[in-house]
């Protein structure tokens, strides 16, 4: 018998770092000295918090250019950018510094904002907890996916991108890892569920899908 | 009986309270005490009516105090809140001398629970001076911000952070409202309490009720603001506004304001809404006392749209309010006002009396448009501002500040209840 999987919950609170930006150059300026986790809180954040705008736009950076500098071209292009194909967060940074770069050298002046519409830069703490639930078949995920708080599927889903060597989800890493080739088809339908473009409700929803699909199969 | 937890798991969910629960089991036992200026009136009062039993039935000992003062006291308070939100208020020495004496005198009183507390929350301006006159304190002190602050009057934001400047934290409802100190900067915005007289559902025999009791026509479309009688809810721009849809739709309003017992300027205000009114049949102003909420629960749901056209808002409860009623809210595209709408969603965020009635002149036009919003409103509430995410939001806090500073906290310890 291997390892069994553990089931941890997170919570996370944002913090105001004081850096803000009131025109695309000094966003650009303020995005190559910010914490990582600014980078981390814009792009992946918005999932444990209030979803007030732009629902349209996929990341902080996008519904900014989009909503205040008024630059549809920017924030289509940035919305763009996939969290997941970056190994590091210091990747995905380089990303958006060049997109951004870009954008401003295309244009003749600097796209700037009001006063009052400035880019915030927050970080975040999360909080990491055990539940004391623990799996040891895959089939007893069935009963208990339903009842995963939305930090734990945030923590189990989105946060172990960041965490693991292999940049994927929990429950895939644990699968292959224990179970070897038994539970190949799952692990390819739970690495294919998009965790972007989405809900933390949905995703518990996609996550828990798969599993009743597989499991019901196999029965 | 149902506990407290179990009755709000009926309406956001059991994931979402034993979430709750296993963040608050390493903080059982712990002694946080909260401290504001008033137990009746504003938004902090009600939320602290809810949030400190909460905690205590997470197992955590929490407690509420008020400090207290004179009407100099509360007169310096008023101008240090409407000077933070941006007026050239000067408050004379004299006045700022009884604000720091007060806050002595309540240091005096409460100066045991202060010093043996793990956590104290100290919320607004009023009692933030208590901090200096405690020596030896043994836990951390943190500021709780509920006003908007992003554009203070600086002689006396100046003044007011050198009492701010040594907590160990802060908590501001917005990174917009945020000032640049030498401590975590927690971003967490207020909520309200389904499980409260103001937002519990109602029988449709009092909610008709309460409309013939006020002379308010059933038949007749409802517009309504719900706030205190203060310049920055532009109660006189809402009339201008009502005056302006009038012109094309019939129409009702009703301004309905409780008074809180910190604030000295009301009556003015009041008096000057009532002039300006005049003897408009449908123009309903009610002074309400500050416990009436079951009163204003009635009069939100018995309207078609709510107002808040506030031209400075920290966090305006009533709009959370309205949206969990089902209602869509034409709020003033400022402050909080910008996180609780959801623009073109929930309601329209506006700039003008002339945009407000626009907005509502189309809403009036389109009713299945308006139903449609009210849909969103709620859900949007329900996943986003009831009082379950404010209190696991400030758990999470606790648990950061007394746990490290790192991005990610890792707790050892298994939470089994």
């Amino acid at each position: 018998m291997g390892l069994e999987f553990n089931i941890k919950d997170c919570a996370l609170i944002a913090i105001a770092t004081g850096e803000k930006a009131q025109n695309l150059r000094e966003l650009n300026n303020s995005l190559k000295i910010v914490p990582a986790g600014c980078l981390y809180f814009h792009f992946w954040g918005g999932l444990l918090r209030p979803d007030y705008d732009d629902p349209e736009f996929q990341n902080d950076f996008a519904i900014w250019a989009s909503r205040y500098l008024r630059n549809p071209k920017l924030a289509e292009q940035l919305s763009l950018i996939d969290p997941n194909a970056y190994k590091n967060i210091e990747e995905l940074r380089q990303e958006v510094i060049e997109i951004i770069e870009q954008r401003l050298y295309e244009s003749e002046h600097v796209p700037w904002v009001r006063t009052g519409q400035e880019f915030h830069f927050i970080r975040s703490q999360i909080v990491i907890f055990d539940t004391g639930v623990w799996i040891k078949q895959p089939e007893e995920f069935i009963d208990k996916i339903p009842n995963m708080s939305l930090g734990s599927i945030f923590y189990h889903f989105i946060d172990s991108r960041r965490r693991t060597a292999e940049s994927k989800n929990d429950f895939s890493i644990w699968l292959t890892k224990e179970f070897y080739e038994e539970y190949a088809q799952l692990v390819y339908q739970l690495d294919n569920i998009d965790p972007y473009f989405t809900t933390l409700s949905e995703l518990r929803k996609n996550i828990n899908e798969a599993f009743q699909k597989y499991i019901d199969k196999g029965a | 009986m149902e506990s407290l937890l179990e009755q709000y798991a009926h309406v956001v969910g059991n994931d979402v309270i034993d979430h709750l629960r296993q963040l608050a089991y390493p903080l059982k036992g712990m002694k946080i005490l909260h401290i504001n200026s008033t137990k009746e009136g504003g938004g902090v009062a009600e939320i602290l009516n809810r949030l400190v039993p909460l905690k205590k039935e997470l197992g955590i000992d929490a407690q509420w105090e008020i400090i207290t003062g004179n009407r100099d006291f509360y007169q310096c308070t008023k101008k240090m809140h409407n000077a933070l939100q941006g007026n050239q208020e000067s408050i004379s020495d004299y006045l700022l001398k009884t604000y720091e004496e007060t806050n002595h005198e309540n240091y005096e009183r409460l100066a045991s629970r202060l010093k043996e507390a793990d956590l104290v929350f100290i919320h607004d301006p009023q009692p933030a001076p208590l901090l200096r006159f405690c020596n030896d304190k043994k836990g951390k002190w943190i500021w709780r911000c509920h006003i908007d602050v992003s554009h203070p009057y600086r002689p006396v934001w100046k003044y007011i952070r050198e009492f701010i400047k040594d907590y160990n934290a802060s908590i501001w409802s917005l990174s917009t409202f945020v000032q640049p100190l030498n401590h975590p900067l927690y971003l967490i915005p207020p909520s309200i309490d389904p499980l409260s007289e103001k937002n519990i559902d109602l029988p449709e025999k009092e909610i008709s009720d309460f409309l013939q009791t006020w002379n308010i026509k059933k038949d007749i479309p409802i517009i309504t603001q719900v706030s205190r009688f203060d310049r920055f809810k532009d109660p006189i721009g809402v009339i201008q506004c009502y005056r302006l849809v009038k012109n094309y739709v019939p129409v009702q309003l009703v301004l309905a304001g409780g008074g809180a017992s910190d604030d000295p300027e009301g009556q003015q205000v009041l008096d000057e809404v009532r002039a300006f009114a005049g003897d408009d049949p449908d123009i309903h102003i009610l002074e309400l006392p500050p416990d009436a909420h079951r009163t204003i629960n009635a009069l939100q749901r018995a309207s078609d749209i709510i107002i808040q056209k506030s031209i400075k808002e920290g966090f305006g409860l009533t709009v959370t309010e309205g949206l969990w009623k089902g209602k869509p809210v034409i709020g003033g595209d400022t402050g909080g006002i910008r996180l609780q709408v959801m623009n073109h969603h929930c309601g329209f965020r506006v700039n003008s009396p002339e945009g407000a009635a626009l907005r509502i002149r189309y809403l009036l036009r389109h009713p299945d448009i308006m139903e449609a919003m009210g849909k969103n409103a709620h859900t949007f509430v329900l996943e986003n501002f009831l009082i379950t995410r404010h209190l696991r939001e400030y758990l999470t806090l606790i648990v950061a500040l007394l746990y490290g500073s790192e991005e990610t906290i890792e707790l050892t310890l298994p939470v089994h209840e």
